[in-house]
């Protein structure tokens, strides 16, 4: 597997090399200046509180795609393979806070108080817990027995997994969009004209401590290192006593809890989600991933921001039927111009 | 002459491995003693990789029983296997490539450090006190195969020759009883070779038992006082250098029957 990854870096690097690189790059940023310029004219037009405004929405949005995106790329980092299940593992934790949250006393129009806080906080462990024993499930019986499989088998038996969860989900709560409580209060605070709510404050606070702690995991964790050599090469990492099913298990444990917060925040925070909801997010998850160079967990970060920035800027200053065209279209063009991701060459450690 | 009561380290007991319709490894038996240097040899494709494979527990032997320390670890997983005191270097380096070389020995003595979650993200004195025992380990094991010029290198960056000492290294940094090298003098200059039987006298002086392939063989006349034989994963012959260069099936195993 890993030589495959190398000659592939290696081909990658020898398309980027020299004067062709230089013109590709220089294409990539007069493509991303005139976006940029086409929204400034737009900003200067529309004032400096309706752009804070879609600013918070941006970060809270890009924070729940970073979450998502981390799952995708650490699996990859991995075990190269594009989980595409995780998006549904994702909606998985959208529906089953859903309805954690009444058995936790957590109903919309109820009063907040600090017991609520304690009550969401449940929802959130427990949500988080079930997505990542669903995802080692998932990976113990669909993806275990295929490791040493040509690689484009596990690959269809993802996309498989992932229909048969959405199916699940489906079956759980019918065809049509779910309605997610509304239980966080309305209160917050109002900043040159633009109001930042108690849920933008949750959502982007959340994914920091997450996205900060899975870092200090990773870097520092007898686990973390395991992790990283294992993704570096497996059999020399076997022989070093570490346990490889353990830590492949792990990495998708960790990678489904991640899910499983962005699911819970995504329903508080949008208070809908339907049984395809993984497709679509996960779609957008996993270009954020190519997008931030996809193996390295600070690249899905970073993408996971970005793309979500953008789908909020486009939905607030051009027409929002177009977003899902422009997001895939940037996947297109940062596998054209950047296969290796904003992060994948500088950082070659997954 | 006396006879020696050296305790095996390990014994390979009758060990077969097929793969399908072929035999790599045909009921092979023998004993590495405690504190010697073990050589097998043998042609290419005489099952010698295969037989390491089988006793690290990457591919278990399909009939037969690997015995380590009075301890059968027959079908055990590699990684229990690597706790248990055998390390191993691979015949084509595997080292991890993006980390520096000190990262590398120190990812080699993981399945020896304790630390618990906790200290690990709180950098606790636990925590530190580890990792300030891992990293001195780890620079005086870069010294030890001599390559401490290279401790931030990436590993993908250093020479040929150094990199098989870092997977040396690495190997020795798990802490083993046992150490299989799988042609560690593959692709050196004869003066290399001389340098890393040097290295291998150095390795047993500390106490280890080698255990090693090699395919030339000038180095391991050199270097072992016993060689096993293999040929299309049977053994043809065990004994002193001597006698293994004066059997009949050996020569004929490398060289072809004379007509």
């Amino acid at each position: 597997m890993g030589t495959i990854g190398e000659a592939v870096r290696r081909r990658r690097g020898g398309l980027r090399a020299g004067a062709a690189g230089r013109i590709l790059d220089f294409a990539l940023i007069a493509i991303i200046a005139i976006f940029l310029i086409l929204l400034g004219t737009k900003v200067v037009a529309q004032g400096g509180s309706f752009f804070l405004q879609i600013l918070t929405f941006a970060v809270a949005n890009g924070g729940i795609y970073a979450l998502i995106a981390l799952g995708y790329t650490m699996v990859y980092g991995i075990i190269e393979l594009i989980n595409f299940a995780h998006g549904d593992v994702f909606a998985f934790g959208a529906f089953l806070s859903a309805s954690l949250l009444p058995i936790f006393g957590l109903r919309e129009g109820g009063t907040f108080t600090a017991g609520s806080v304690i009550a969401l906080l449940a929802v959130f462990g427990l949500t988080m817990l079930s997505c990542g024993i669903l995802n080692i499930s998932i990976e113990r019986i669909a993806y275990r027995p295929l490791r040493h499989a040509p690689r484009l088998a596990p690959l269809i038996t993802a996309v498989g997994v992932s229909f048969f969860l959405e199916g699940v989900l489906f079956l759980w709560k019918g065809p049509s969009n779910v309605h997610y409580a509304n239980i966080i209060p309305n209160a917050g605070f109002e900043i040159f004209g633009a109001t930042i709510g108690a849920k933008d404050l949750l959502v982007i606070g959340v994914s920091i401590v997450l996205v900060i702690g899975l870092a200090l995991f990773v870097d520092r964790t007898r686990l973390g290192k395991a992790m990283r050599a294992t993704a570096q090469d497996r059999d020399a990492a076997l022989l070093m006593g570490i346990d490889i099913d353990r830590t492949i298990a792990a990495t998708f444990f960790i990678g489904a809890i991640l899910a499983g917060a962005g699911g819970t925040m995504y329903g508080l925070y949008y208070n809908t989600s339907v049984f395809d909801l993984g497709f679509s997010a996960g779609l957008v998850a996993f270009t954020a991933a190519v997008f931030g160079g996809i193996g390295n967990i600070y690249g899905a970060a970073i993408g996971g921001l970005v793309i979500g920035m953008i789908q909020s800027f486009w939905d607030g200053y051009f027409d929002s039927a177009w977003t899902q065209v422009v997001i895939f279209t940037i996947l297109i063009l940062v596998l054209i111009f950047r296969p290796t991701g904003l992060l994948g060459m500088r950082v070659p450690e997954k | 002459m006396t006879v020696e009561v050296i305790p095996p380290i390990l014994r390979v007991d009758h060990v077969t491995k097929r793969f399908g319709g072929l035999v790599a490894v045909d009921d092979v038996t023998f004993d590495v003693k405690k504190g010697e240097i073990f050589a097998l040899i043998g042609p290419n494709g005489a099952g010698k990789t295969t037989l390491f494979n089988g006793i690290t527990g990457i591919f278990p032997p399909t009939t037969g029983r690997v015995i380590f320390q009075d301890r059968e670890i027959t079908g055990a997983k590699p990684h229990q296997v690597a706790t248990l005191g055998i390390a191993r270097t691979f015949q084509n380096i595997r080292l991890f490539e993006y980390m520096s070389a000190l990262d590398n020995v120190r990812l080699g003595q993981h399945c020896r450090m304790h630390a618990k979650l906790w200290d690990s993200l709180f950098k606790t004195p636990v925590e530190r006190a580890e990792e300030r025992r891992v990293s001195d380990r780890a620079i005086e094991l870069l010294q030890f195969v001599g390559i401490e010029r290279y401790t931030h290198t990436y590993a993908r960056n250093l020479p040929y020759g150094s990199q098989r000492r870092l997977e040396i290294a690495r190997a020795l940094a798990t802490n083993p009883a046992l150490l299989l090298l799988d042609e560690p003098a593959a692709g050196f200059t004869p003066q290399e070779k001389v340098e890393l039987m040097g290295l291998v006298h150095k390795i047993v002086d500390n106490g280890v038992t080698v255990f090693l392939i090699e395919h030339d063989m000038k180095v391991v006349m050199g270097v072992s006082r016993r060689i096993v034989v293999l040929d299309h994963g049977e053994k043809i012959a065990e004994g002193t250098p001597e006698q293994v260069r004066n059997d009949q099936r050996v020569i004929e195993a490398y060289l072809g029957k004379q007509h």
